[in-house]
């Protein structure tokens, strides 16, 4: 089953410069675990020391906020894709 | 406040908005008496503050404190050459009074802080975020929420822009999107990251829409959304954002009813532990006395390319943790960077991992400024 992760620009740089990664699982937690296997560097852009997400940085499946479905355990299937969209504040 | 009728000469500008049903006269008198305050006259304030100037908003609030940088040419298309040095008001109000003289701008020369940002708003219909940190984007939010009033945010970064509508009555504000910010350097900013020029001209622009749609009630305000744009793919996507029934703020029960300390809150006061900092006379004067130390430069290969001090060492904050093995234990590091905040972080990891290292205050562009004006800055 293959999943689409989508990295931000700023996140690229802990992936090999990559903008999508493919992965398996049958849940958001399983994808970035995967995820971290291959890029052991996002985990710690990704997760707080306590094993959850940071709260700056939001995954969505599809257009859905994770946090509002329920959360890493939050399912995924076939075609889904899973956006990881840090809080970014520049404007001048 | 008595409604202002649109004069004659006002009638002929702005007939294409005048020929639609949708605006109409009655629409362009809204308009007329609104009012919108643009949080800084940046990259995002440029093409927001010139548009809704154009489109006839009758009152235009602009905050800022800067000075124009010739690095601002780059992108904040409000100013121009001949007003590299001058304050970033001065230039703006000049351009907007040329472009539209039926519009007032109001300018207000200050750090929008929690002691001025609810008084400020209250005087305005729509406020427009086109900041550049995240201690002022939350104050932005909260006073929106505290006063009732939209917030049309932008933000942007490298490539890539995000754009919503924040605090509307039933709709989520920014602390529902993300609840707490980045420690500071984590995320850098876009004077340290770049950004590409035209960027806040798409991001700026698209919030000066949704500050019209909100004042004319037309069509759908793009509340619990968030828009994300990507240049190098050419790409929107739209995301749902909830209101989120905890949020300190906009939630039922608050916890917050008044502006915070948003330095604290962002992490900006924690002095970062034991990060020794020496300046760049120091290092001058360690470098001509040949003392024994190994300068770490943290920033990225491209910067390095633009830049560099003499006999430094490249290692990226990014691959810092990784590449620690590359570094002697026994000698002592002095780190720098383009303006001192990511070797700051790279001290107190280095610190924290037993090295001893000391951070150059103002990096490589205070080398130029100061000890050797041949480093370009950038």
């Amino acid at each position: 089953m293959s999943i689409e992760i989508r990295l931000p620009t700023a996140l690229r740089a802990f992936a090999d410069k990559q903008e999508k990664i493919v992965v398996n699982g049958k849940n958001v937690g399983d994808a970035l675990d995967e995820l971290f296997t291959t890029h052991p560097r996002l985990r710690q852009q990704l997760m707080a020391a306590d094993g959850k997400l940071r709260s700056f940085v939001n995954v969505y499946v599809n257009d859905d906020d994770a946090r509002d479905k329920q959360g890493l355990l939050t399912p995924i299937k076939e075609g889904d894709t899973i956006l990881i969209v840090p809080a970014i504040a520049g404007g001048r | 406040m008595a409604e202002l009728e649109l004069t004659k000469a006002e009638l002929a500008r702005y007939d294409r908005h005048l020929i639609m049903p949708e605006v109409g006269p009655a629409g362009q008198k809204k308009l007329k008496n609104s009012s919108v305050l643009c949080v800084g006259a940046g990259g995002l304030g440029s093409p927001l503050a010139l548009y809704l100037a154009a489109a006839g908003v009758g009152r235009i609030g602009i905050i800022d404190f800067d000075v124009v940088d010739e690095s601002n040419l780059q992108r904040q298309i409000i100013h121009d050459t001949p007003s590299v040095g001058t304050s970033k008001l001065a230039s703006a109000k000049k351009r907007l009074n040329a472009l539209n003289p039926h519009v007032q701008i109001e300018t207000h020369e200050a750090r929008l802080t929690s002691a001025n940002a609810v008084e400020l708003f209250k005087q305005y219909d729509v406020i427009a975020d086109g900041t550049d940190n995240f201690a002022t984007r939350y104050l932005v939010n909260d006073a929106c929420v505290l006063t009732g009033k939209p917030n049309a945010y932008g933000s942007i970064f490298r490539f890539e822009g995000q754009l919503a509508v924040f605090g509307l009555k039933d709709g989520p504000c920014y602390r529902c999107l993300y609840p707490e910010p980045p420690p500071p350097g984590l995320v850098p900013s876009c004077s340290e990251a770049g950004v590409l020029g035209v960027l806040p001209g798409v991001i700026g622009t698209m919030q000066a829409i949704e500050a019209l749609k909100l004042i004319l009630g037309i069509g759908r305000p793009l509340s619990g959304r968030l828009m994300l744009y990507d240049a190098l793919d050419q790409s929107w996507r739209t995301l749902k954002v909830k209101k989120s029934p905890t949020c300190p703020i906009c939630s039922e029960n608050p916890t917050i009813k008044a502006p915070i300390d948003y330095e604290a809150f962002c992490g900006l006061k924690e002095k970062p532990m034991s990060t020794p900092e020496i300046s760049v006379q120091d290092l001058k004067a360690m470098l001509d006395k040949k003392e024994k130390f190994v300068l770490l430069d943290v920033r990225e290969p491209h910067e390095y390319e633009l830049a560099k001090i003499p006999g430094s060492t490249l290692i990226p904050l990014g691959a810092l943790p990784e590449r620690l093995a590359e570094l002697d234990k026994s000698a002592k590091l002095v780190v720098h960077c383009k303006m001192g905040g990511r070797s700051a972080r790279a001290v107190a990891l280095l610190r924290e991992k037993g090295y001893d290292a000391t951070n150059v205050a103002g990096g490589i562009n205070a080398w130029s400024e100061s000890i050797d004006p041949s480093v370009p800055q950038y």
